[in-house]
């Protein structure tokens, strides 16, 4: 699979190293390019229990850049956007973990560099009581959330550099300000969770 | 035995005889009595399928989501066929897209119960971002009632599912558009067979798969919303189906 490469890429680009929790980590190509939702389309897609994609529609192939060939088989990480902060992630994870639905708000990477943004709802594929998988749902979002997103994400973003590096967010580059008091809370701002599945 | 089909108000009125033609080939095959019964609302639906009162049903997707784990078989859907929804304005209304309607305080939506078209059209104008109770259904007994509130401006939308706007008659649908249309591509209706029901089931399938190889049938397959034929409908289908739907709620 041929992604994020000067080849395929569209627009001015900056280079990125993105490191997923499983420990694997490829270098890309992203830009400032917003790929709008379209009006009515719906993003669905599966995958196992590993995150590993199983199944996915015609809007998810659309909007990815990707082929369904490729998708299927493929680490959903592939999508996650440099600007998702880790934060918004190990929430997600533990709450499809414990069983419980997950909605929030999400960046997306484009197999050509550029990005979308989601409403998504993750919920656990639970079969005869076991977890097979997760079931996803994505859909347009309303531009004033995914604005108050944007900004809680940019700065759980410099407080994880923050805590990385060891120095103060002061020391970090500048970032707008989020309104809630808790990263847990904050987190809960782009994602919720609903009753048990 | 009389076992009963039920016809679900999503079936447009101008295909009742075609299900009725089905009904008739059942009874052929099987040498068993089945009954056509007609519902007009889903509340009336729902409470058919609460008392078993239905042997086999031509079902949407929150409806198979249902009916599925409470022990229904699933055994055909279309092939090629999703059901998408629609949000209807009048053809003069000044909004061309959803996020036009951001700031709108009240929009009243003319509608039948369907529950996967309110779902899904709900999700559609999610971008207007509008307060939960800004949205006010109007609960309308048919589609073409519904086309006409709009018309008459008694309501400023309507919530369609995107065939039944689509098989508008020309005099109906003049002067209403589509404001948005789903593309969710992996949801439809499903035939479904009751408990009671099951001992048939494979000759229902077998029969209704004879039915895409035989160009005589083409036209009533159309006609019940199956233009490409029936596909066997797997657990694999209908539990994607189910997750979907469970996703969407």
């Amino acid at each position: 699979m041929r992604d994020g490469t000067p080849g395929n890429v569209v627009g001015a680009e900056r280079q990125v190293v993105l490191t997923y929790n499983d420990g694997s980590s490829r270098q890309t190509l992203v830009t400032d390019v917003e790929t709008p939702f379209p009006p009515g389309e719906l993003i669905v897609s599966r995958t196992d229990p590993e995150g590993i994609i199983t199944m996915c529609n015609p809007a998810f192939v659309h909007m990815s850049g990707y082929s369904a060939e490729e998708l299927i088989g493929t680490p959903h990480y592939i999508l996650r956007h440099p600007d998702m902060p880790r934060a918004a992630f190990a929430d997600l994870w533990a709450t499809i973990g414990a069983g419980h639905r997950w909605t929030g708000y999400v960046k997306n990477l484009r197999r050509d560099g550029g990005f979308y943004w989601v409403f998504a709802t993750i919920l656990p594929t639970v079969r005869k009581g076991r977890v097979i998988g997760h079931t996803s749902v994505r859909r347009a979002p309303a531009r004033r959330r995914v604005e108050a997103a944007a900004t809680l994400y940019a700065q759980l973003l410099v407080e994880e550099a923050s805590a990385a590096s060891g120095a103060p967010p002061s020391a970090l580059p500048p970032s707008p300000s989020a309104t809630a008091t808790s990263s847990r809370g904050r987190v809960a701002i782009a994602g919720s969770r609903g009753g048990r599945q | 035995m009389i076992y009963r089909l039920a016809i679900g108000p999503d079936v447009h009125v101008r295909d009742l005889a075609d299900w009725y033609l089905l009904n008739t080939r059942l009874q052929r095959l099987t040498r068993e009595t089945f009954r056509v019964r007609l519902f007009d609302d889903f509340t009336e639906l729902h409470r058919a399928y609460a008392v078993g009162e239905v042997d086999l049903a031509y079902a949407n997707a929150p409806d198979t989501a249902e009916l599925v784990p409470a022990g229904y078989l699933p055994l055909v859907r279309p092939a090629g066929v999703s059901d998408e929804a629609a949000v209807i304005v009048a053809e003069d209304d000044p909004v061309r897209a959803v996020e036009d309607l951001i700031g709108t305080e009240e929009l009243d939506v003319a509608a039948t119960d369907a529950p996967d078209v309110d779902r899904i059209c709900r999700i559609l104008l999610e971008p207007a971002d509008l307060a939960p109770a800004a949205i006010r259904v109007i609960l309308r007994p048919n589609y073409i009632l519904a086309a006409t509130s709009v018309l008459a401006g008694d309501v400023r939308a309507a919530f369609f599912p995107r065939a039944a706007f689509d098989g508008l008659s020309a005099a109906a649908g003049r002067g209403l558009r589509v404001l948005v249309s789903s593309q969710v591509s992996v949801i439809s209706h499903t035939l479904l067979a009751a408990p009671s029901l099951t001992a048939l089931a494979p000759t229902i399938v077998e029969e209704l798969l004879r039915m895409n190889d035989d160009p005589d049938d083409a036209g009533l397959l159309a006609r019940l919303g199956a233009p490409e034929g029936w596909v066997p409908a797997g657990p694999t289908d209908v539990a994607l189906l189910m997750d979907v739907i469970s996703a969407l709620a």
